[in-house]
């Protein structure tokens, strides 16, 4: 029920596209809140579609971390929604030089398919309909991303492009090798038919490799940090905030879920330092970048790592605070990163070019949009008061519970390195303009509004973190029994 | 109740929201922002008092929001809180006043009092802070809010200086904050309560406690500027004056030696932390570092740099009188929470009006400022004797708690700390006082800039002639009730129990 509004709204008329999208996003944000409400009250949700149950039907289901991500992709999408309804308005065109008009035609009908396709996939039941909306999702990005135009923007997607689909074509073959063992798709019937052996192995690290292509984990992350900077700015800050999240998700929910016969501790740990490889290599060179958007895309690379380091803190902690810890930290992500992105978007607009050392004139003019950078950053370094500081909080509790030394270390490290490439940006702010600088453009408000509200967004997540967590244990693996807290 | 709780609320807002407004005021607009700022500090310090006088009554202030999990922001007030607490408020009051006429006419005011409001709330909070989590919290908005205040300047030294402040500070939140959680994980909760809230683990996990121990030591004395984590302090004196009096007197430093404090008697006990063996080695660091301070300052002669080694030696008489057992040395390291503050910030003060008023900023330079400013000379006068511990000022009256605590304690050892380092403080303190009043001026005065009447700017001259008269006061009428002596004796004998 939920794709289908956004694909009537994708068909209409293109002029329409802006006003069509906000009713969209205003009438998901209701039915995700009475999903929440019927999660936390009832537990998990299996919502049959056109009434067909399993195995033959499509089924959607709906527990606390879905009900989340659904409510993070309303969320971003939602006011990114209207930053872009902003962006590519005609007003601003002669400003932004290239006719944005023409594109808008396209911008709204993909933007919906990708709304359209995140929801799916964070509800769907059945492993193929997994892949048909992993592939929807990325196929919507990566059209998305080239958008822009121009030759870097066109390269870096294509590149996304086939990066995606090798990625896609992994997945399937995973979903084919499992389908061959089991002869069904459904994962709750698929889990029960689950063996270890080398069928299932070979599935199984089929699909594990796809998602962590598209996910864009240490090794192979090298096509992300070129889409994402490429990207127009509200492009760039879903792709950040929700579509990588995207594939973590159904790595996260399907190795604790279908693969949990197979997914053991020690391969837990494999992926667990590929994350730490992240956290630390990601950092690094968004340490060493100088144009402020490649910056923000690596520090997605690094900030993915957390998510995967997470993985055997769930595996080892039997109250759900690695669960939590881990969602957690995807939604103030999503937030912090989104609001980043928007800023750093907010600069480029006003300076003209995104060279980090010469920002200081536009940095001195956009005090919202820096002030929104420094709450984002925050979050993301996991300083209080900010959603991030509750993840990291839950996370390093998990770890230490678990003895897991080398799990701490790398968070707070990771989360110093945060800081660090954070302040590169942030001290642009005291810096008296250079006299190269041209004098920069004004930045219409709502952009530097939409941005803050988004970091402050992140900063309330540290401040209500109890509902959420509760919400986020609706469907945990491994939670109730051993479970003390909830007041 | 619900009062009593909204009052410690109103008490850290009462600065977090006038720094927001701050945030959205034109540059220009002095009078209004001006208005506010001492708005803000008033009814905070009108505040402090209403639940100084409740406390005295023990009546109990606290506010509790479940945040994760049976993890609350906690949020009250008990004499500690208060000694801190009052500390901040009534310190930030003068400092506005200053800060007010050293930046007159400077860019980015509404900047920097924005986040001048927002450090304070935090300090406030810090005092607040009802358990380690919600510590943490305000001890990294902290950090976060005086890193604008730091490089304001925007210079090249500023943001050096900026960078290596946050490296150091982040860098020990970071060890703090895993030494916290590792506490939570093993305890639950960790409230500060009386005397210690884990008798019980004491006892089961020494081994682990110990190096909780020195995590949380580590990561608060990085802010409290135990050497070897005080490097950032001297290199930050780059900040304008009314900020490195803020960072020395009331807000970094302190909220590391506060929650030092802390962490010994409301976190592991004085009696948990004897048996565990941990008061000494304490002790050895502090002392070392009251050394090592001062010689450094020697060394120094940049004013400003003198003072801020020597507020690195100073802070550790909180450390030094808080790790000595026994209840009359507690008073003298807290007492001296409160002298050490008003003195130096005296000091601070009579350094940036020397900067602001003649542009002086070497030690040599002073020559014959005392007949030129004779007001600031006599309050830098002042509270440099009391540094050295001169009777009747204040420093007096902590070290000489500090000096019969160590007897009592039966650590003879401590006193001859003590001696070395007052005969240092004389060492580095007095030529500066024996320049400025007895020196011959090299030169002339510059006169380009009137103050009127006065030898500055009013609002540069009244902040340090205040606090200097409290310095006095604080040693004359030490026993006077609600005088900062005695306000510590109840704090020293609810936690002996005595």
């Amino acid at each position: 029920m939920l794709p289908l509004v956004c694909a009537l709204g994708a068909f209409m008329v293109p002029r329409a596209g802006r006003w069509l999208t906000l009713v969209a996003a205003a009438g998901l944000s209701l039915i995700t809140w009475d999903m929440a409400r019927v999660a936390l009250s009832h537990g998990a949700q299996r919502y049959p579609l056109a009434g067909w149950g399993a195995p033959l039907g499509i089924e959607l289901y709906a527990d606390g971390a879905a009900v989340l991500m659904l409510a993070l992709t309303v969320t971003v999408m939602g006011s990114v929604s209207l930053y872009a309804g902003e962006y590519f308005s005609s007003k601003h065109r002669h400003q932004n030089g290239s006719a944005h008009e023409g594109r808008a035609v396209f911008f709204w009908p993909l933007w919906l398919f990708l709304w359209c396709g995140l929801n799916a996939l964070f509800l769907s039941a059945d492993i193929f309909n997994l892949y048909v909306t992993l592939e929807l999702v990325g196929l919507a990005a990566v059209t998305l991303a080239a958008l822009e135009g121009g030759p870097g923007a066109l390269l870096a997607a294509t590149r996304y492009l086939l990066v995606s689909l090798l990625a896609s074509f992994c997945f399937l073959l995973g979903v084919a090798v499992l389908y061959a063992g089991a002869a069904t798709l459904d994962i709750e019937l698929l889990r029960q038919s689950m063996t270890p052996g080398p069928l299932a192995w070979a599935g199984v690290s089929f699909m594990v490799t796809g998602l962590l292509i598209k996910t864009a984990v240490f090794p192979v992350h090298f096509w992300l940090p070129p889409a994402h900077a490429q990207a127009s700015t509200p492009v760039s800050a879903v792709l950040s905030a929700l579509v990588v999240k995207a594939s973590f998700y159904l790595l996260f929910r399907l190795w604790f879920d279908l693969f949990s016969a197979v997914a053991k501790p020690p391969s837990a740990e494999f992926l667990a330092s590929l994350g730490a490889a992240a956290v630390i290599w990601g950092s690094i060179q968004a340490l060493r970048q100088e144009r402020l958007k490649l910056l923000v895309a690596y520090s997605t690379v690094a900030q993915v790592g957390y998510l995967l380091l997470a993985i055997p803190l769930v595996h080892a902690t039997n109250d759900s605070s690695g669960w939590a810890g881990c969602f957690y930290w995807a939604l103030s992500h999503g937030c912090a990163k989104a609001a980043m992105f928007l800023a750093a978007g907010n600069l480029l607009w006003a300076a003209g070019h995104d060279r980090i050392a010469e920002l200081g004139g536009a940095a001195k003019q956009l005090g919202l949009s820096m002030f929104a950078f420094l709450l984002a950053a925050v979050s993301l370094a996991g300083l209080p008061p900010s959603g991030g500081f509750i993840a990291k909080w839950l996370l390093l509790s998990a770890s230490l519970a678990s003895g897991q030394w080398e799990k701490a270390v790398v968070l707070v490290l990771g989360g110093l390195l945060t800081a660090a490439y954070s302040v590169r940006v942030l001290r642009q702010a005291f810096v008296p303009a250079t006299a190269s600088e041209q004098p920069p453009r004004p930045v219409p408000r709502l952009l530097e509004w939409i941005a803050v509200s988004l970091s402050l967004l992140a900063l309330l997540l540290g401040f209500y973190a109890n509902p959420i967590v509760r919400l986020l244990q609706v469907g945990a693996p491994r939670a109730g029994q051993a479970f003390t807290g909830g007041l | 109740m619900a009062w009593n709780s909204a009052v410690l609320l109103l008490i850290i807002l009462s600065s977090f929201i006038t720094g927001l407004v701050i945030f959205f005021l034109p540059d220009d607009r002095i009078r209004l922002r001006t208005t506010l700022n001492l708005t803000g500090a008033t009814s905070k310090l009108l505040l402090i008092g209403f639940i100084m006088w409740g406390v005295h009554q023990e009546t109990v202030f606290e506010w509790r929001l479940p945040l994760l999990l049976g993890i609350d922001f906690f949020i009250h007030a008990d004499a500690l809180s208060i000694l801190f607490g009052s500390l901040s408020a009534g310190l930030w009051f003068l400092t506005t006043v200053y800060a007010v006429g050293y930046l007159e006419g400077s860019p980015d005011r509404s900047r920097f009092f924005g986040f001048f409001s927002v450090c304070v709330s935090a300090t406030t909070g810090i005092a607040l802070a009802g358990n380690l989590f919600t510590f943490v919290i305000f001890y990294e908005l902290l950090t976060i809010s005086t890193y604008p205040l730091v490089v304001h300047r925007g210079t090249k030294e500023a943001l050096r200086a900026g960078q290596s402040y946050l490296g150091y500070t982040l860098g020990g939140g970071a060890v703090l904050l895993v030494g916290v959680v590792w506490l939570y994980v093993l305890a639950g909760r960790v409230d500060f309560t009386v005397a210690g809230s884990l008798p019980d683990l004491i006892e089961k996990q020494p081994a682990s406690l110990k190096i909780i121990f020195v995590l949380l030591i580590a990561g608060l004395g990085v802010k409290a500027a135990l050497v070897p984590l005080h490097g950032w302090l001297p290199q930050a004196m780059i900040a304008p004056a009314p900020v490195s009096a803020l960072l020395h007197a009331v807000a970094v430093v302190k909220a590391g030696a506060f929650g030092i404090v802390r962490v010994v008697y409301d976190v592991y006990g004085v009696k948990g932390l004897a048996a565990l063996g941990l008061m000494n080695p304490l002790a050895m660091v502090a002392s070392f570092t009251i050394v090592y301070g001062s010689l450094c300052a020697l060394a120094q002669s940049d004013l400003k740099r003198r003072l801020a080694f020597s507020t690195v030696s100073q802070v550790s008489y909180i450390v030094l009188g808080t790790a000595t057992f026994g209840p009359v040395a507690t008073v003298g390291g807290l007492v001296h929470l409160i002298h050490q503050g008003l003195m130096k910030i005296t000091l601070f003060f009579c350094a940036g009006n020397y900067a602001e008023t003649l542009g002086i900023h070497k030690i040599n330079e002073l020559a014959g400022v005392g007949r030129r400013m004779p007001w600031s000379t006599a309050a830098f006068t002042i509270s440099a004797l009391g540094m050295i511990g001169v009777p009747p000022t204040a420093g007096f009256v902590s070290k000489w708690f500090l000096g019969t605590g160590a007897v009592d304690a039966g650590q003879y050892w401590v006193l001859g700390v003590l001696l070395l380092s007052s005969l240092l403080n004389a060492m580095y303190f007095l030529p500066i006082v024996f320049i400025a009043w007895f020196r011959e001026p090299a030169g002339p005065w510059p006169e380009d800039r009137k103050f009127g009447r006065w030898e500055t700017h009013w609002m540069l001259l009244a902040p340090p002639l205040t606090t200097a008269a409290l310095v006095l006061a604080a040693g004359l009428f030490a026993n006077s009730p609600f005088s900062p002596l005695q306000w510590v004796r109840l704090i020293a004998f609810r936690e002996y129990g005595l």
